[in-house]
């Protein structure tokens, strides 16, 4: 048997798009095959066909050799094909078990057995190497146990064949490693396996061969042995691709965003951010790094309001912005591209254009008297959505039917479009594909040649090193160290968010 | 199959399927279908004067519709109409006996009273939500019962002396119709249809054309964006329960100054506030599908009083129909995968 999976010349249209035209994917057995191409290529569709999500129009899909009708995901699962998605999907209020036994729950006298699923969950753990504790809630794991229990599920199935939907996009740099050990051992264990990622340096890792397509269509495949990230990178984008992003030196004016001896507490009421002191000046790009979970999230909450400080002060151009409300906050002229695109940065169920205006759906042009001008906002949505490559059917296209990169690019694009004074960017390269990492790098410079603050928040170093004027270093709710980009190496960073070194820079901070 | 033909195409075999089980039972029972239905629409259209019955009734049912729909497009489910319309019915009546005004001034005054009594009962249970996540459906169905308590009581001892029921509104606070009533040999229609149609422009412009009804239904969609975009989640949630309440609130006043023209002490609930949860449903808590759902419930209403007359069937047996109409609406999920397969079929 040569291939596990055939996926031949499939074609799936959406009302409005051919997401998928005449592609084709073919799956050896005991491989990780990597499927690379733009955002809104049409890569998470081509899976949801595999998986039993969406029927093709066209196209035949066969597995070990037997062509095969997958109508639903539970024929998928009959098939030993399991997919772990790129939003994740679980119930946060149950525990691992009981989210992994979902659907298929082993039973004994009517009732569920509970001990037994432990056992089982446990026994596969082990064996693949994917340590959880089975009794933990969702609600209180992190997102790289979450998906632990997403790959469990699969297995616990009897997957054979894993589709992995930009697994990597959502973890720390640490996570990714590990999750790189479990896709190892995986193969080790006869799985198959289609990786989704646009981090071409994963590929070159861990894949044997990549399927590229572009806009839809299926360029090909070709043998990682025998290519390297550029010529990835222009396979998929159609065009050359820099890595590194060009810039001019900084010229730091004003302070913009002022913080001085801020406290915050957590949900749970334990001090996450203790006598953090920041600044950022008109005209630089000051990268946060530090390891998930060091206060990142609750900082970027205090400032733009979303979260009660204890004490402190946070000032915005001079003036106190402690505690205000969001939205004072936001008319304070700070802008804010979330970590969490769908939690906070869209309403899912909206029009891809009302998302557009989120934030100034009240103002004029968009609202007059209270009564929203839908000309004005649908056209503001197009020039957005034309200037920042926004890959949709139309502006009247609702935010859940757009692939997750755009609906990154969609918030980028209404962020830095309201030209903030300080623009805070947590993550904003999430799920971006390298064209289009290039591009928010460069306007997010751009921002700063305007003479405009722009404080990124970031888990990835490569981008930290390459944006960031200043590098201020977090740990556990403190700025330890403020390095020059230019005069320090992963190596030293690294060790400085592990928290086994302080320093401070030039005297700058008011560490 | 596009989407709007879908929402079109669903609720009609609801209905249709309703008929059929309807039917069915009848059958079982031993009545004489046939004869059942053409007394139905007999009772409902068969003469001017029920026509005119029958509009009567859907003025309650589309307020009461559209006070569920505005709660529910904004992510409430508002289970309290029924309370919300009795305080209505009780506010709309006092105003009504209580004070002695020229028309212009006297009905508006009674018809905003309904407005703003439903509108303070919806208030409570908003408020205790936005500031204490109680959950919204649990406070909404306590508030239905302290409403029929208390509006009786205030009937007994405030309003009438021991009486079970309050004296006529005056003339001047009275939405009857002399020229409707003559129009449709002596009905009870009222100028209420006129109110509630408003309504239906007035939710669906709020909703769809203001940027406080764009605030309302992002809240309603995801709170967390909602306060990321600098909403007060809060305040929108209690403004939601307000504005659904008052529409609730006006449905009590089509009853207290147009149908009823008094108040009185009740057993159990008036039923209108819950079949407007049906009438959101079946309405697919869209403007104009509420005027047809409050259309065909009223008509059923109606109608159901001349079946036992004419066919000897007992017109519980409506409540069974529209119940079952309930039932195929709420499981329009079996429907619409029925009609996908349908229509993949004729396409291969
Ligand atoms: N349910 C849907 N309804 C309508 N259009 C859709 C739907 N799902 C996807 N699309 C469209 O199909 C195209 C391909 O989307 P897909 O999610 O497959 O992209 P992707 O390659 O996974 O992108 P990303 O890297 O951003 O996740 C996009 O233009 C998207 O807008
Ligand atoms: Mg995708």
């Amino acid at each position: 048997m040569e291939y596990v999976i055939e996926m031949l010349n499939i074609r799936k249209e959406f009302p409005g798009i051919v997401a998928n035209d005449n592609i084709t994917l073919q799956l050896k057995p005991g491989e990780i095959h990597a499927l690379l191409g733009e955002n809104g290529a049409g890569k998470s569709t081509l899976m949801n066909v595999l998986f039993g999500l969406y029927q093709p129009e066209k196209g035949e899909i066969k597995v070990k050799g037997k062509p095969v009708r997958i109508t639903d995901p539970n024929v998928a699962n009959d098939l030993g094909i399991g997919m772990v998605h790129q939003h994740f999907m679980l119930v946060d209020r149950f525990t691992i078990t009981e989210n992994i036994i979902l659907g298929k729950e082993t039973t004994k006298g009517g009732k569920i057995d509970i001990k037994k699923a432990e056992k089982d969950v446990r026994e596969i753990s082990e064996r693949y190497g994917l340590a959880v504790d089975p009794q933990a809630k969702i609600s209180d794991i992190s997102v790289g146990m979450q998906q632990r229990v997403e790959i469990l599920k699969t297995l616990y199935r009897g997957a054979e064949i894993l589709i992995f939907d930009e697994p990597t996009a959502v973890l720390t740099p640490q996570e990714i490693k590990e999750l790189i050990q479990i896709l190892k051992t995986l193969i080790k264990e006869g799985k198959s396996i289609i990786l989704i990622t646009h981090k071409l340096k994963e590929i070159m890792e861990v894949c044997d061969r990549v399927t590229v397509i572009r806009k839809g269509a299926g360029i090909g495949t070709v043998n990682v042995s025998e290519t390297n990230p550029n010529e990835l990178a222009s396979l998929m984008v159609g065009r050359e691709v820099t890595f590194k992003t060009d810039k001019t030196e900084s010229k730091p004016q004003q302070d913009v965003l002022d913080i001085k001896d801020l406290k915050v507490k957590d949900s749970r009421g334990l001090g996450v951010i203790n006598n953090l002191n920041l600044h950022v000046k008109a005209g630089e790009i000051v990268g946060i790094a530090g390891v998930d979970g060091n206060g990142q999230t609750e900082l970027i909450e205090a400032i733009t309001g979303l979260r009660k400080s204890e004490s402190g002060s946070i000032k915005m151009n001079g003036k106190e912005i402690m505690n205000m409300a969001p939205r004072k906050v936001t008319e304070t002229g700070v802008g804010h591209i979330p970590q969490d695109r769908h939690k906070h940065g869209l309403v899912l169920d909206f029009p891809i254009g009302e998302n557009m205006v989120l934030q100034t759906y009240y103002k004029s042009p968009f609202s007059k008297r209270g009564v929203l001008s839908f000309k004005e906002i649908y056209s503001k949505a197009k020039t957005l959505i034309k200037e920042f490559d926004v890959r949709t059917p139309s502006e009247y296209t609702h935010a859940r039917a757009l692939s997750g990169g755009n609906q990154q690019k969609a918030i980028i694009g209404r962020e830095i479009d309201r030209n903030p004074d300080l623009l805070i960017a947590a993550q904003p390269t999430r799920g971006l594909d390298v064209g289009a990492i290039e591009y928010i790098h460069k306007r997010l410079i751009e921002q700063r040649d305007h003479g405009k603050a722009v404080l990124l928040i970031s888990f990835e170093l490569d981008e930290i090193m390459n944006v960031s004027d200043r590098i201020a270093v977090i740990y556990e709710g403190e700025i330890v160290a403020v390095v020059n980009p230019k005069e320090t190496t992963e190596q030293e960073l690294g060790l400085l968010m592990a928290g086994s070194k302080r320093k401070e820079a030039g005297g700058e901070n008011h560490v | 199959m596009s989407n709007r033909m879908k929402n079109i195409i669903v609720p009609l075999v609801a209905v249709l399927l309703g008929v059929l089980v309807g039917t069915i039972i009848m059958i079982a029972t031993g009545y004489n279908a046939g004869a059942a239905f053409i007394a139905l629409w007999n009772g409902a259209f068969g003469e001017i004067y029920y026509s005119g019955e029958v509009v009567r009734q859907v003025t309650p049912y589309i307020l009461a519709g559209l006070a569920v729909a505005f709660a529910f497009r904004t992510g409430l489910f508002n289970i309290g109409v029924e309370g919300q319309l009795i305080v209505g019915w009780l506010a709309a009546v006092w105003v009504g006996v209580a004070f002695d005004l020229p028309k212009v001034i006297h009905l508006p005054l009674a018809v905003l009273a309904a407005a703003a009594a439903g509108a303070f009962w919806g208030f409570i249970p908003g408020l205790l939500k936005a500031k204490f996540k109680v959950h919204e459906v649990i406070v909404t169905i306590m508030m239905n019962y302290v409403a029929l308590h208390v509006t009786n009581y205030f009937i007994r001892t405030v309003l009438s002396d021991k009486s079970d029921r309050t004296e006529m509104i005056s003339e001047s606070s009275s939405l009857r119709s002399p020229f409707l009533e003559g129009l449709t040999d002596y009905s009870r229609l009222h100028w209420g249809i006129l109110i509630a149609l408003t309504c239906v422009f007035i939710m669906w412009f709020l909703l769809e054309k203001t940027s406080k009804g764009y605030e309302l239904r992002a809240v309603g969609f995801n709170q967390h964006a909602s306060e990321y975009a600098g909403m007060n989640v809060s305040r929108n949630i209690i403004l939601s329960m307000v504005i659904s309440g008052a529409f609730a609130g006006l449905a009590g006043a089509m009853e207290g100054l147009g149908t009823f023209g008094y108040a009185a002490i009740k057993g159990g609930f008036t039923g209108v506030g819950f079949d407007g949860i049906a009438v959101a449903l079946l309405g697919g808590n869209g403007p104009i599908g509420i005027i047809f759902a409050a259309l065909l419930f009223g008509s059923l209403k109606v109608g159901a009083l001349n079946m036992p007359l004419e066919a000897g069937v007992p017109n519980e047996l409506v409540d069974i129909i529209i119940a079952l109409i309930v039932f195929f609406v709420a499981a329009s999920y079996m429907i619409r995968i029925f009609i996908d397969r349908i229509s993949k079929k004729g396409v291969k």
